[in-house]
């Protein structure tokens, strides 16, 4: 069989490239959709546990005169999650939209959940994440660097700036909100969707030491690729497999953890794969000489 | 050849009875005679309160940063709230500072977590103002406060003065004799008697209290003492028991089934390896509950996501050794140096690439907060755990099972 990635690197680029542009084309359009942990405002969670209307609890608010977003979540439907914006007087509201609903529902205190954030939470936790995602990054690039070369180092983060991407237009077209556990999903990924990366890397290094003298670094590459098909699938299905099940079964916070995990995790094989090797491989070639200098 | 078959064949059956009966006590636990008793590890496992509910609220005090009695100001408020977390009965709570003017306050398993998070941050200043605006006493001077039926079984405050405050308050009611006393709380008039007659004893009640309950709220609060500095809610999380009963219930069948499809998965690829790497996984999660119930970390649910994602990662470091152990077997060496060859070359890619996911959560656990943190801490002990059983442990068994002679490759997967 013909392996020829490095050949096509174009197309492999191009494919996440039209969903990632789909993606932060809607963002361009609609904006982040921030969830409270950083604009601040709340989100309050009815567990009703039986069926409702929701124009009714639209009507109770309407009473209050508050403006809210509610939908219906849960299974069968019969969940609550009434979001708002943040107001001077949030507690306030909070105890009268609670008052309301269970007079008119009668559920007692355990069925209400409420996440609360004020507006100056937000400021520094998009800078702590913000810290953390390139801190991240950049203690897995110096390991990479050590362990094989700063070029392979490169290739790898632009892998993984490739997932970031695509988890970030992928929550976008799904109208998932950001919330701090995106922030969590963000650098999972990039501890373990460089995996992959590494295990083809090891196989480049390996091959090199090997092969160097009788291939060039596009068949180095290319046969390197192969060789860790099956395995960087596998290792990716298993995990996959979880993950999907969380996804399934999970309840809503689960749910919007563990999508952005699932897209990062296809698009962190993807790139292992696609990305990362053909980049190190064009770029070794461009550069023209160190065709033995991978080995370390 | 065939004494050391007979011995291999003994240890691998005792690891399957051991590892079964670990694991048999592990889910229903065991009770010997007298105090040798292990409960099952599920009522072990310290929940977070987003399982079991519970508040979490995050504190905010308005104080200037370059003020110099910062540090002990926000360790005054820590200590107010420790007091008053005593009385409401919270000793389960945890209060921790968080960076420069934040205190932190968690509570697993209350049933009225919004009002606790209110009590918390009132100022409780107590003031007994004079009729000519003049404060008679604070609530320092009081030594204790009780609630108490008085007059008519009404409820009330009765409280009992230190000797300074003795003083003053017999000076002041001698002096105004006939007139109003205010009792204020955070500037809010509660009560506003009449002196009747000078009090000299030290002791005196408040009255205009609601019910029992009240009384005895805001006697807790004056016997906790004032805030040092005003506090806002930043940030507060109730979670009602009902949603994280349900969580936990989603995310335990999402585990199972998870983790049945990744041991459904190895043996049918991998077969005999991966029978043995399904026995290590069991292994890995046995090591991960114990680890987690030993060292006492709080299970969050996004630890619980951590520990399920992490299964599946676990099993990583054996696909890749499996397919080179397959790669050398076609390359026609024997079974037992593939093996060999198969574990070292793969070795070095396993340690490379669980170092880069330790990276990423030890940052997890340095800046995350709360249940992020959780998550962090799940996936480190998963990593560590996983690159032992995974490793270690399945070569050998790997070791042994080859001891058994089996010579037919494809149940090798290749």
């Amino acid at each position: 069989m013909n392996f020829h990635t490095v050949k096509y690197i174009k197309l492999w680029i191009a494919i996440p490239l039209v969903i990632i542009l789909i993606g932060f084309g809607l963002i361009a359009v609609r904006g982040f959709n921030l969830g409270v942990d950083f604009v601040g405002g709340s989100v309050i969670h009815v567990s009703m546990d039986k069926s409702y209307n929701v124009n009714d609890v639209r009507d109770i608010l309407n009473e209050l005169s508050v403006s809210a977003d509610i939908v219906s979540a849960g299974q069968n439907n019969q969940d609550i999650i009434i979001r708002l914006k943040y107001m001077e007087d949030q507690q306030e509201i909070h105890e009268k939209i609670i008052g309301s609903l269970q007079e008119r529902y009668g559920l007692d205190e355990e069925k209400f959940s409420i996440d609360f954030v004020g507006p100056t939470m937000g400021r520094e936790l998009i800078r702590d994440a913000v810290k953390s995602i390139m801190i991240a990054s950049g203690l897995i690039l110096v390991y990479i660097w050590i362990r094989f070369k700063l070029k392979s180092g490169v290739a790898a983060i632009i892998a993984l700036i490739h997932d970031i991407l695509v988890m970030i237009a992928v929550t976008s077209i799904a109208g998932i909100q950001i919330n701090s556990s995106f922030i969590a999903a963000i650098l999972t990924i990039l501890g373990y969707s460089i995996n992959d990366t590494i295990v083809i890397f090891d196989r480049i290094r390996e091959n090199t030491k090997r092969l160097g003298r009788k291939m060039d670094m596009y068949e180095i590459v290319d046969q390197s690729i192969k060789q860790s098909v099956i395995r960087t699938l596998n290792t990716s299905l298993t995990t996959i497999f979880t993950v999907a099940a969380l996804y399934v079964l999970g309840v809503e916070s689960i749910k919007d953890f563990t999508l952005p995990i699932l897209a990062g995790l296809i698009a962190g094989t993807y790139s292992s794969l696609f990305i990362a090797g053909p980049i190190w491989a064009v770029w070794d070639k461009g550069s023209g000489q160190q065709r033995t200098a991978a080995a370390k | 050849m065939k004494k050391k078959r007979v011995l291999h064949l003994i240890l691998i059956f005792s690891f399957i009875l051991g590892i079964s009966l670990v694991s048999y006590i592990a889910l229903n636990g065991i009770s010997l005679w007298g105090p040798y008793e292990i409960p099952p590890i599920g009522q072990q496992v310290r929940q977070g309160l987003d399982l079991k509910g519970g508040l979490y609220v995050v504190y905010e005090a308005e104080i200037e940063p370059n003020d110099p009695d910062k540090d002990d100001k926000i360790s005054g408020a820590i200590r107010v709230i420790r007091n008053r977390l005593d009385k409401e009965g919270q000793h389960e709570a945890t209060i921790a500072r968080q960076g420069d003017n934040r205190i932190q306050v968690e509570i697993p398993g209350i049933k009225n977590p919004r009002e606790l998070a209110e009590i918390l941050a009132k100022p409780a200043v107590l003031e007994f103002e004079g009729p000519e605006g003049d404060i008679i006493i604070t609530g320092k001077d009081i030594k204790s406060a009780k609630p108490a039926y008085g007059e008519g079984h009404t409820p009330v405050v009765d409280f009992e003065l230190h000797s300074e405050g003795a003083k003053k308050f017999a000076d002041a009611t001698t002096k105004y004799q006939g007139q109003i006393i205010k009792i204020l709380l955070d500037k809010n008039p509660i009560s506003e008697p009449v002196v009747k007659s000078a009090i000299v004893g030290g002791r005196g009640i408040i009255d205009g209290m609601k019910d029992i309950e009240e009384a005895k709220r805001l006697a807790n609060l004056i016997e906790s003492g004032a805030l040092p500095v005003n506090l806002e809610q930043a940030e507060t999380r109730t979670i009602g028991a009902t949603l994280g009963v349900n969580a936990l219930n989603k995310a335990i069948q999402a585990g199972i089934i998870g983790i049945v499809a990744v041991l459904l998965f190895m043996l049918v690829f991998y077969k005999l390896p991966g029978l043995v790497a399904d026995f290590a996984l069991i292994v890995y999660m046995l090591i991960m509950m114990i680890v987690i119930v030993t060292t006492k970390v709080t299970l969050t649910l996004p630890g619980i996501a951590g520990i399920i994602l992490s299964v599946g990662m676990a099993v990583d470091a054996n696909v890749i050794i499996f397919e080179r152990i397959k790669e050398e077997i076609r390359s026609g060496k024997t079974l037992s140096s593939s093996l060999d060859s198969g574990f070292s070359k793969a070795f070095r890619a396993i340690l490379d690439s669980n170092i880069t996911t330790l990276i990423a959560a030890f940052v997890l656990l340095y800046f995350g907060t709360g249940p992020i943190q959780g998550f962090a801490k799940t996936l480190i002990i998963g990593i560590l755990a996983s690159m032992f059983t995974a490793i270690s442990f399945t070569r050998f068994i790997l070791k042994l099972v080859m001891g058994l002679n089996i010579k037919n490759k494809w149940l090798y997967g290749a």
